[in-house]
């Protein structure tokens, strides 16, 4: 169980008279929840995915985002009492990733040279690593650096893993063992297996980045996952095939979904929980999944002349 | 170490010693590059006569040529003082006890070494203890292996005495001639050690044949000269170079390579180095390839003060092809001036240049390149490619292509990217729980990607190694 609990954010853009862009953004995502944020372009919504991971573009002038853990959140780590809570404004954006924060972007990089399969198994590694070194009291750093001392000359002997990347370390996920997670994960959401030798993104197609989000999140297994735009410009197959692998993170690994969209349409195969609506910089109106309906039909201008009248 | 190698050292070490001391006072009464200390060096390795006269003939031309200091944006080498230089080139016993003992090599390289997971007896190879014997060893084995086929693999003094008419032939007579450029002229003149390759006509050598670590316990191999020789219709893969930074208590490195590849022939050329950052790195390197050869410069520049170092190829014969591939890097206080240059001398022919550099801490790199199509080289086309990466605002990143086109029916390409790490291509991989060091390091290895799939496996993972290394900023 895991909750994302945003109270009061109020963020600009990180230079000198940088806009202000979130004004006070009060929302709470838990475990197994789907939240569909909708609203106009310019209303702050990418902007509020972006300062949640971390995004040093931003400047959070106000407000908290806090992230609460429970003791069971995590397979293979126990989180002690006292680090139950964190505070994500203070961690880097790999620290949050490794708390279980994921962000799919709307328009992720393209990073030449390095495989999807090389890359996906070092975020892995490294989210690992991290995790592990956030939870780790004082005694156990000792013993595994103990453990580490001892362990120097078997790593030395040769590579257990891909001779590129040197010997895997205690914990780590190997090469093969990364392989069958990676084929399972991509069989699921019917990707061709050819994309785990490809280069990050790089001459993806637009429904295939998306696509590529949804895997990276099903790999990393996230405990709130912020998506951004995950639907724009996907064609209807694969809106359903990336629906599914959001049902999956929520049915199968218990993850909160933060959706960001424009429209009801990828709605109707990923149902929220809860609809909320952002204006200029605001959460200005929440309400049920038929909320996303109204909205669909109506336009904002109702909701913007409902919280104007209200002031 | 065998007891053999043991004796071999030891005897060697004292007859350079006894030597010295004989010699001493005489020697460092010189001052400068003189035409006495050409003929030590000379007689000191039992050189025919012809070498000696190539030697004499190349300080000639060296005390008159200019240094290279009027090119656009090249690298300020006005330090370089060969008059201080020159005299270290004699064995040295303090040189070579200051060398041969590991504790007092630098920390950054000790620290190197360390992090490379370089084993200790090639820690003792590299710090000059064993290297050159080492080196014979390996000569040893490919020879045995290859001999039957007739290829020839062996250290570049010792081809003198043994091959010699091969040596007589092709040594700075065609391909670098000390009139080149000055230190061309100075390589000629004080060239010592180094690789020899001959490989047959029609042999392939299967696997590349490589001259791991060559440092020289004497110092001596600043003015390494390696020569290869590709028979019509053989093929082979040269590697040079050990990926480990070679230590010099000079700063002057000027190395000479010439390769011959002839019809219907094969070469590939690979090296990566890195220079400690006091060196001054002025090489001269050139292929020339007849009909429907190919020769395949590979290269990772790594360290130096400065270096300037422009691979070329003239491409003699019709179809003939030409591919570099060439990487540099440039931290603080560095300026690397790279590139490549190709002759188009015939129809025909075809090359490409796929230069990469990475500049950061304020380092610079430029490519310099020159493409030459010769009146007459119809249907020839080349390919340009340089991309450049920074990683803040107080690096720069330069590009000089020059284009000399003679000919109307040719096709030239030239493209330039120039591109600062990207702010959001590292934010994507720390969202994904790599941190901001890692982050950058895979973006670097993804974008060097290309040079390191020509490469085999262990220089591959050296050079990735080496750069993760530079960009923690541990090499100083």
């Amino acid at each position: 169980m895991a909750v994302l609990e945003i109270d009061n954010l109020q963020a600009k853009v990180a230079e000198d008279g940088g806009e202000q862009i979130l004004e006070g953004v009060d929302l709470d995502v838990e475990s197994g929840e789907i939240h569909a944020l909708m609203g106009p372009n310019g209303s702050g919504k990418s902007t509020l995915a972006k300062v949640i991971a971390g995004h040093p573009a931003y400047e959070v002038t106000g407000g908290e985002v806090r992230f609460h853990i429970e003791e069971d959140e995590f397979e293979d780590i126990e989180v002690p009492a006292d680090l139950q809570t964190w505070d994500l404004l203070d961690l880097e954006p790999n620290e949050r990733a490794a708390l279980g924060i994921f962000l799919a972007f709307q328009y992720p990089a393209e990073i030449e040279g390095v495989t999807m399969v090389n890359f996906l198994r070092t975020a892995l590694n490294a989210k690992l690593e991290e995790r592990e070194e956030l939870f780790e009291d004082e005694d156990e750093e000792d013993e595994a650096e103990a453990d580490e001392g001892g362990d120097t000359k078997e790593d030395a002997a040769g590579y257990d893993t891909s001779p590129m990347e040197g010997p895997a370390d205690e914990g780590e996920v190997g090469v093969a063992e990364f392989q069958e997670i990676l084929q399972a994960k991509m069989e699921q959401l019917d990707m061709d297996e050819k994309f785990a030798n490809r280069y990050l993104n790089a001459g993806f197609s637009g429904g295939e980045k998306k696509q590529n989000e949804v895997l990276q999140a099903a790999i990393l297994e996230p405990s709130v996952a912020v998506l951004d735009e995950i639907d724009s410009g996907l064609d209807i197959d694969r809106l359903q095939d990336v629906s599914q692998g959001i049902n999956a993170l929520r049915d199968e690994q218990g993850a909160g979904i933060l959706q960001i969209t424009h429209y009801q349409r990828i709605l109707d195969y990923v149902e929220p929980d809860h609809v909320h609506v952002m204006l200029d910089g605001e959460i200005a109106k929440s309400g049920g999944a038929e909320l996303a309906e109204t909205l669909e039909d109506e336009g904002y201008d109702w909701v913007r002349e409902e919280v104007y009248e209200a002031a | 170490m065998s007891s053999d190698q043991d004796h071999l050292k030891e005897t060697d070490t004292e007859a350079r010693f006894e030597f010295k001391k004989e010699e001493k006072s005489a020697f460092e009464a010189e001052k400068g590059l003189t035409e006495e200390t050409i003929r030590v060096i000379s007689e000191d390795k039992d050189e025919p006569e012809w070498m000696l006269e190539r030697r004499l003939r190349a300080l000639e031309q060296y005390h008159e040529m200019p240094m290279p200091d009027d090119w656009p944006g090249a690298p300020d080498i006005s330090e370089v003082d060969v008059d201080e230089i020159v005299p270290y080139i004699r064995p040295d016993i303090e040189t070579r006890g200051g060398v041969d003992d590991w504790n007092d090599l630098p920390e950054e390289i000790q620290d190197t070494f360390d992090k490379l997971g370089i084993p200790e007896a090639e820690k003792n190879a590299l710090s000059g203890v064993g290297a050159q014997y080492e080196s014979e060893i390996v000569y040893q084995n490919m020879q045995e292996r290859w001999e039957e086929k007739g290829v020839i693999f062996c250290d570049m003094d010792k081809a003198v005495q043994e091959h010699e008419e091969i040596v007589e032939e092709y040594f700075m007579t065609k391909a670098v001639p000390p009139s080149d450029n000055k230190f061309a002229a100075l390589h000629g003149a004080i060239w010592s050690g180094g690789s020899f390759v001959y490989v047959p006509e029609d042999t392939t050598v299967d696997m590349p044949v490589q001259a791991y670590f060559r440092m020289n316990s004497d110092g001596m191999g600043q003015f390494e000269h390696t020569l290869i020789i590709a028979e019509e219709g053989s093929e082979v893969h040269y590697i040079e170079g050990c990926s480990a930074p070679k230590y010099s208590e000079f700063n002057l490195h000027s190395g000479g390579v010439e390769v011959f590849v002839k019809e219907g022939a094969h070469v590939q050329y690979s090296t990566v180095q890195n220079w400690s950052k006091n060196t001054y790195n002025l090489n001269t390197k050139r292929a020339i390839a007849e009909a429907d050869a190919t020769m395949e410069w590979v290269s990772g520049s790594m360290g130096s003060k400065a270096t300037m170092l422009y691979p070329s190829t003239i491409l003699k014969g019709p179809g003939a092809t030409d591919n570099h591939i060439t990487i540099a890097m440039a931290g603080e206080g560095q300026d690397i001036d790279t590139g490549a240059k190709v002759y188009h001398n015939a129809p025909d022919t075809k090359s490409t240049i796929e230069s990469k550099s990475i500049a950061k801490d304020g380092g610079r790199t430029n490519y310099r390149g020159l493409v030459h199509m010769a009146n007459g080289a119809e249907g020839a086309s080349t390919s340009v490619e340089c991309d450049a990466l920074m990683f803040d605002n107080d690096s720069t990143s330069d590009t000089m292509p020059y284009m000399e086109i003679q000919e109307n029916e040719v096709d030239v390409a030239h493209e330039a990217t120039v591109g600062k790490i990207g702010d959001e291509d590292v934010f994507y991989l720390q969202s994904r729980g790599l941190d901001d060091d890692d982050a950058k390091q895979m973006i670097v290895a993804g974008f060097i990607e290309p040079i390191t799939e020509e490469l085999p496996i262990e220089y591959a993972v050296e050079l990735n190694r080496l750069i993760e290394l530079e960009m923690e900023g541990s090499l100083g």
